[in-house]
């Protein structure tokens, strides 16, 4: 059963006030708040299982392991991974989608090449891929959105040739909320053999994945925007995949074997993480997750769309407010734009009464110049939030509106 | 346009958040006309939220003494506000002078600290760089 009072107090910022008003935090799609529980687990990694993972002979250094590798299960078993080895941790999602564009793409993508990806995506599923069409010739072919905000499988179809090597897509939009058909996507890409990455930053937070029943190749996201520490994201990368990729960086934790004349790798995934991983963070990770299994991913979907539909319903009632796609179609994350303010000012005079929202292009420029604005409002939910957070955002939005008039 | 001084004076009878952004964007509104020929890549000042375009210009008074001249733009009220608040801190005024104004203390004044944050979003610190370094080119 999902008790919206007792999620909210699990979350200490909530007890915040800001600037003029109790602490309302619509920023979700940038990051989450943290549950105390988390911030516990990681002070209790640094005052009582502490050390460096993997090679040390000593209490510390097994447990830190441990815990290390019980994240990493605990996050497989999450997005259904058959094996733990397919998990590959990283710094965030970028980390993970360059590590894919550098130790798969800058193998098998070639000049001529072509990759093709989304008007959806965030910067970080655009300039990894530009890096290879700098570097090594490969061709970007965009795929556009219908007027749901949702990727148009047939445009798709249309750009598939013999040469396309990648389809790099989000799971879902950062911007618009628009859950995407991701399955119909790696359908086509596999009857074409295309790998696919899914990049579900949004999509892992705000839906489920199952990556064996999807068969995505690739899928990466973040832990801080699941309620999890910031400096860890993880990158799902199949197995068959693996034997194509190489290394990412070198350093220690990744070889077999070092000499003056060679190097052999270690076996994934620490083939592809070297140095002294983020061992707390993915402990912390593991831990948000288990927290929100604990609570029931299903209920908090189900939360956030009783949210959302309030949401589209409250904020569709504000004279001079414009949307990017119908509403109806976002899951908990909405842009748009007030008649006569800019975003900036927008989210500058809300601020005043404690409401954080995001205004810019959230890193999809490309997607900001498909709809002719150089910015629109963000404001997007997590499962602390309730009608009341929804209320105030409004009646700030109103407020505003009245200021600029 | 009004002098800073001028404007820290009414700022100081202002004693609520509404009406200080609401002078601010007033100022803004005072602002001499950028045309729009002028906004372009070199007068575009990267780094903020909102489009921001500072255009300078150079004048040779007789007696060979350089004053530089600022004129800007913004699509957004509150920012083109805050660049009102700059010209008439940093415009019509010799290189040297510019490169001397101690802007922290000015803002702190205003109670406008907070824009001065790093955060990339607000801009402002990219605007005083901007004006900074087409100060530091006529030295």
């Amino acid at each position: 059963m999902f008790d919206i009072k007792k999620i909210r107090s699990d979350f200490p910022f909530l007890n915040m006030k800001i600037n003029e008003g109790n602490a309302v935090y619509l920023d979700n799609a940038a990051s989450s708040q943290k549950p105390k529980t988390v911030i516990d687990r990681l002070t209790k990694v640094y005052e009582q299982e502490y050390a460096n993972v993997h090679r040390g002979i000593h209490h510390l250094s097994m447990k830190a392991t441990e815990n290390f590798e019980d994240a990493r299960n605990e996050i497989a078993r999450f997005i259904n991974s058959k094996s733990s080895e397919e998990i590959i941790f990283t710094k965030n999602a970028t980390e993970a989608i360059n590590l894919v564009a550098s130790s798969y793409g800058s193998v098998n993508i070639q000049n001529g090449d072509e990759i093709i990806i989304s008007m959806l995506e965030h910067h970080s599923n655009i300039v990894p891929w530009h890096f290879l069409r700098e570097r090594n010739g490969a061709v970007l072919k965009w795929v556009n959105i219908d007027d749901n905000g949702l990727i148009d499988i047939d445009h798709l179809n249309s750009l598939i040739t013999k040469k396309t090597k990648m389809i790099a897509m989000t799971h879902m939009s950062n911007v618009l909320g628009t859950v995407q058909p991701i399955r119909d996507i790696v359908n086509i890409a596999h009857n074409n053999d295309i790998p696919v990455l899914i990049d579900g930053t949004q999509g892992a937070v705000h839906d489920t994945i199952d990556v064996d029943e999807v068969d995505v190749d690739f899928y990466v996201f973040t832990g801080h925007k699941l309620y999890g520490p910031s400096g860890i994201g993880v990158l799902y990368a199949k197995k068959e995949r693996q034997k194509d990729m190489m290394p990412f960086q070198g350093g220690g934790e990744m070889i077999a074997e070092v000499t003056m004349d060679n190097v052999t790798y270690a076996d994934a995934p620490q083939k592809f993480e070297a140095g002294t991983p983020p061992i707390a963070q993915a402990v912390g990770l593991g831990h948000a997750i288990k927290y929100i299994n604990d609570i029931g991913i299903e209920e908090i979907h189900k939360h956030e769309a009783k949210i959302s539909d309030y949401a589209k319903g409250k904020l569709q009632e504000i004279d001079g407010l414009s949307f990017f796609v119908d509403p109806a179609h976002s899951k908990g994350i909405f842009s748009f734009n007030m008649n006569g303010a800019h975003p900036h000012d927008v989210s500058t005079i809300i601020d005043k009464k404690g409401i954080a929202i995001r205004a810019g292009t959230h890193c999809a420029e490309p997607l900001m110049q498909s709809f002719g604005v150089t910015s629109t409002c963000r404001a997007s939910i997590a499962m602390y939030n309730d009608e009341k957070d929804i209320d105030s955002l409004c009646e700030s939005l109103i407020y505003c509106r009245k200021f600029f008039s | 346009m009004e002098k800073i001084d001028e404007i820290l004076e009414n700022m100081e009878f202002l004693d609520n958040w509404e009406d200080k952004y609401k002078y601010i964007i007033e100022l803004g509104q005072g602002l001499d006309i950028l045309p729009d020929d002028l906004k372009n890549a070199q007068t575009k000042v990267n780094g903020c939220v909102s489009q921001v375009w500072l255009h300078s210009t150079v004048t040779d008074s007789t007696t060979n003494e350089k004053y530089i001249k600022f004129v800007g733009d913004s699509d957004a009220f509150i920012v083109k506000g805050l660049i009102a608040i700059l010209i008439a801190l940093y415009s019509d005024k010799k290189p040297d002078e510019i490169l001397d104004i101690k802007h922290e203390n000015i803002f702190a004044k205003f109670g406008l600290e907070s824009h001065l944050s790093p955060q990339r979003s607000n801009g402002l610190l990219s605007m005083i760089e901007r004006i900074k370094s087409d100060a530091m080119r006529e030295v």
